[in-house]
């Protein structure tokens, strides 16, 4: 254990304090899965020392070490990320400028528009002031339960500490800072926004073009087609308007969904919802992980008409899974018709090294010549579509999206390892984000530093002060943050009004 | 609401004064929203509950034992004949006794409000309480007829709106689909159905199962499937009210003569889920880190599956922890062997990682950290239910996820070559009977101890494997009964010796 110089985090082991032994779990299970797999190098399934250095620490929560030290391997092994942006490290133990996380605090990180997006109202509401904070100080420390009366006390906290992170809970019914006076009857969740996560870890069985923490455009591609067919679930079938995705720093994202009907949500309808959008299932021994039964639901009808537009270019040219023998093998596990998998077999064996493209193309070519007497074209075509399923279709990390009291990294924090700033992403074109453009927070304190240069000698007193982030490439992503929060302000109040209407009371806060 | 009732049904002392108005019971199918106001002596109190746990009990333990909807019902008809007896209105008619539908609803919701103030104290109880009451109100829903179910849909207000047929003609093509249950409906079956439109929210377990068609949040639900929309209304409303009653219970306790009554109610409800001996396990004297790889044979598959690939990959994910973890714990691992035994498995692992990242969820599931809950090793129900594998995980049940092919390979691994076992395991993992799988390999592998009456079998009135424990447990038994023979043959053929000498 590492020392507990935060009395909070010795704290965080209190009884009263564990909101249920599930949900324990389930968090720390997170946690595990990200460092599991760095501890594992060359495992049977091929993993090498590089791989998964980095977890996407992104939803960690209840423990008392954060990830990011003890690896000074991983960063000698630069990921393009880390070339792209090479950031100035002070320390070996954290992988950003100390001096730069002041600067973004102080200046960059809009407190405001985070306090307006978690209140929905111009003044502090319980939303806000009972809603739990974690920070993750730079010694690994984790400080659970804090909470803030305002947005100026929250980031004042925040630029004393200079946590390397901090992180969103619920909205729980009374202060958080009081759970050690209270009844635990008294003290328990009420309502947080329903979050997804989608991390590239879960795909590393099926890409081809990079490892581990590594990420590029065409891996990219894989978090973006699952944006796509998971913005429009979510706003078609379940009717949320207020989707809010977040990059979540390094390799994967968040989603955030805000309208009042989703925060409420309790556990079971949130792990209802989880398993709705689950289509891949099985373990590592399950040959075949689409197994859905025709005609398809309306829903997966409309995800595969969507992930078929991106499947030639994202699978089949970009990351050509079945050029080997032993990729070929595995695309033979997902077809159904034996005669034709044998004419398939000769065939490659003959032309190895055949792209994925062309060995998609023999499977209709070889069947309508009628190579096979047992073919049953339907199958086939299902087959086909499973494996779209299965090589396109958003994984998820589950477990997140099925606590009211997970804990999950807010928009704006800096990733630890990669220095990027989580910003969002617009949900609704997510192919114009490129995660490589994301502004890292050493990159932003320069630019902070060379408008003030140039502008320091040429500024008049009476000329309109730019807000700090407005002078930097962070500009776009906060203005697009400040939108999306006006909007759910907007239909926040909209709805409280009409609330107060029916109640026949006046609207007093 | 509860309270003012049960005040005033404790604080009268003399009866038959202002006798409550007695409330009529017009229909079979109770939702129990109203609670009971008349007067009851204590010994009913007592013995209608005592009844009504007896069907409980049962409906419980049948859940335990994986059996599917159609096997319970066979199981707790007699019970609930014997001691629940709900006749339909119809009975009456034929000229019974006048009161006998009356006592026998008047007895059916007494009971279940009793029941509420015994087992609404914890979560725990709650929990089981409400699953074994809506597995209840299921049977006795699909066994009423059609009238009896459409008199409680138009009593009760569910929020339905009908879809009109004009909706249901442009939303046509929506309906035909196919889930993991139910083959698609035809264009016939769904002209002939009607829909009605609900909160998604209220539908959860539709919504889980993508059994219903879902739009802006609004689910479109087949009459076909409205018992599920019953149901989740009954279940949810009684977990709501069980912690009213949960919260109004402490200002009861007054009375002196209920409360050893609802206490002693409570722990009548005994889970009857395998539950191994933790502190020393099947073999005595606990079990050392050093001997769980001489154990394995008598491991399930599962547990099997999870050893070797921890073997092989010097690790096992978090959910494979668990469930191995607690499953060694209930063969008497202690916490000390098992911090060995996973520092030991971590080959690979610098001591610092271990000690900071995974030391502390061992003693968790021992119960000497955070909310230090003693864990129990986790049952077949639970393993079918919980997390289900990831892509590169191994926990789970193997019946359940391994693709056939490679359960044949891991089942021929563990020496079942028999092909007609295996053609039954196969058949029993394709009618979802993974229980079944899992005791027809426990049958076969343990054959060949001579000598030695086999403990679990697929046979009638023979224990079937609902728990990874019960498997190890019964194996162990089985080992020790053979060296038992083995031993007394072997000093009999010496006596036998000694006599020819």
């Amino acid at each position: 254990m590492p020392s507990f110089d935060v009395d909070d985090k010795a704290a965080g082991r209190d009884p009263t304090e564990t909101s249920s032994p599930q949900s324990q779990s389930s968090v720390v299970h997170q946690f595990d899965e990200s460092i599991q797999t760095s501890s594992s190098p060359s495992t049977e399934r091929g993993f090498d020392l590089d791989r998964f250095e980095f977890p996407d620490d992104d939803e960690l929560a209840e423990l008392e070490t954060s990830t990011s030290t003890e690896r000074p391997r991983t960063r000698a092994a630069a990921t393009p990320v880390a070339i792209a942006a090479p950031l100035p490290i002070s320390s070996p133990s954290n992988g950003f400028d100390a001096n730069d996380m002041p600067v973004f605090y102080q200046r960059l990180m809009p407190f405001k528009e985070i306090f307006n997006w978690l209140n929905h109202f111009p003044s502090p509401t319980p939303s806000f002031t009972n809603r739990e904070i974690a920070f993750t100080l730079q010694n690994d420390a984790y400080l659970r339960y804090q909470a803030f009366p305002t947005y100026d006390a929250f980031k004042k906290e925040v630029v004393r500490l200079l946590p390397s992170r901090f992180e969103i809970g619920p909205v729980y019914s009374a202060n958080p800072r009081d759970r050690k006076i209270l009844r635990k009857a008294a003290f328990r969740p009420l309502e947080k926004e329903l979050v997804f996560d989608i991390d590239m870890t879960d795909y590393d069985e099926i890409r081809t073009c990079c490892q581990g923490t590594k990420i590029c455009s065409k891996c990219w591609t894989f978090i973006t087609v699952a944006i796509k067919v998971m913005d429009v679930t979510l706003r078609e079938d379940f009717g949320y308007e207020h989707i809010l995705w977040v990059y979540s720093g390094r390799r994967g994202a968040h989603a955030w969904v805000c309208d009042k009907r989703a925060r409420v949500l309790d556990d079971s309808k949130r792990r209802a919802i989880a398993s709705y959008f689950e289509v891949l299932k099985g373990g590592a021994l399950s040959s075949k992980k689409v197994n859905l039964r025709r005609p398809l639901h309306p829903f997966i009808a409309r995800s595969l008409n969507i992930l078929r537009d991106s499947f030639k270019q994202a699978i089949l040219i970009d990351q050509d899974p079945w050029r080997s023998q032993k990729g070929a093998e595995k695309l033979l596990a997902l077809l159904p018709d034996r005669e034709l998998n044998d004419e398939l077999r000769k065939k490659w064996e003959m032309y190895p090294e055949e792209p994925s493209l062309q060995k998609w193309a023999d499977i209709d070519t070889l069947a309508e010549q009628g190579v096979s007497s047992t073919l049953d074209t339907k199958l086939l075509m299902e087959a086909k579509q499973d494996i779209i399923l299965e090589y396109l279709y958003p994984r998820l990390d589950a477990e997140v999206s099925k606590h009211l009291n997970h804990l999950l990294k807010s928009p704006f924090c800096v990733h630890p390892g990669t220095g990027r700033v989580c910003v969002p992403i617009n949900g609704v074109r997510p192919e114009t984000f490129d995660p490589l453009d994301v502004p890292t927070v050493g990159q932003l304190s320069a630019e902070i530093n060379e408008w003030d240069s140039i502008h320091k000698a040429s500024e008049t007193p009476d000329k309109e002060k730019l807000a700090d982030f407005e002078k930097t490439s962070l500009k776009p992503y906060v203005e697009y943050f400040h939108r999306f929060v006006s909007n759910l302000t907007k239909e926040e109040m909209r709805q409280k009004r009409q609330r107060g209407v029916e109640a026949g009371e006046s609207l007093d806060f | 609401m509860f309270r003012t009732q049960k005040k005033r049904a404790l604080e009268r002392t003399t009866f038959g004064q202002e006798v409550e108005r007695e409330q009529a019971y017009p229909d079979r199918l109770n939702m129990y929203l109203t609670p009971p106001l008349s007067e009851i002596t204590i010994d009913q109190f007592e013995e209608w509950a005592v009844d009504r746990l007896r069907v409980l009990g049962e409906i419980e333990s049948c859940m335990f034992r994986n059996r599917n909807i159609r096997q319970v019902e066979q199981s707790v008809r007699p019970l609930l004949e014997k001691y629940l007896p709900l006749s339909p209105n119809s009975t009456n008619s034929r000229g019974n006794k006048d009161n006998q539908l009356e006592e026998e609803r008047k007895k059916d919701h007494y009971s279940h409000f009793i029941l509420r103030l015994a087992f609404c104290r914890s979560e725990e109880l709650r929990h089981r309480f409400v699953k074994a009451e809506s597995l209840l109100f299921r049977l006795r829903y699909t066994a009423a007829d059609a009238a009896e179910q459409q008199t409680l849909l138009s009593k009760h207000d569910f929020g339905w709106t009908p879809v009109s047929e004009d909706e249901k003609q442009t939303l046509f093509d929506k309906f035909s689909f196919a889930t993991e249950t139910l083959t698609a409906p035809t264009d016939k079956m769904i002209a002939a159905e009607n829909y009605f439109k609900v909160p998604f929210e209220r539908v959860t377990e539709l919504i889980e199962s993508r059994r219903v068609y879902l739009s802006k949040g609004v689910a479109y639900v087949p009459s076909s499937l409205q018992l599920s929309l019953v149901l989740t209304e009954f279940s949810d409303k009684l977990e709501r009210m069980l912690e009213i009653t949960a919260r109004a219970l402490p200002r009861l306790d007054e009375d002196d003569r209920l409360v050893p009554i609802l206490n002693h109610l409570s722990k009548g409800f005994v889970a009857s889920e395998y539950n191994p001996d933790i502190n020393s396990g099947v073999l005595g004297g606990g079990v050392t880190a050093a001997q769980v790889d001489s154990l394995v044979e008598h491991m399930p598959l599962c547990m099997r599956t999870m050893h070797q690939a921890l073997r092989r990959d010097h690790h096992l994910r978090y959910h494979g922890r668990q469930q191995y973890g607690l499953f060694l714990k209930g063969i008497g691992l202690s916490v000390e062997e098992a911090l060995i035994f996973w520092r030991n498995s971590f080959s690979n692992m610098v001591e610092d990682k271990f000690q900071k990242e995974y030391r502390y969820n061992i003693r968790h599931n021992y119960g000497l950290e955070g909310s230090r809950k003693n864990y129990k090793p986790l049952g077949c129900q639970q393993i079918l239910s919980d997390a289900a594998p990831g892509p590169i995980d191994h926990h789970g049940c193997p019946y359940r996820y391994f693709s056939e092919d490679n359960l044949v390979a891991s089942l021929e691994g563990m020496g079942v070559r028999d092909a007609s076992t295996l053609r039954s395991v196969k058949e029993d993992v394709r009618t979802k009977q993974y229980h079944v799988a899992c005791t027809r390999v426990f049958e076969i592998t343990h054959k060949s101890l001579h000598g030695v009456k086999s403990l679990i079998g697929t046979g009638v009135g023979m224990e079937s494997i609902t728990h990874p424990n019960l498997y190890f447990d019964r194996s162990i038994q089985m080992a020790k009964e053979a060296q038992k023979i083995e031993q007394a043959s072997d000093d009999n053929s010496v006596t036998a010796a000694a006599a020819v000498a």
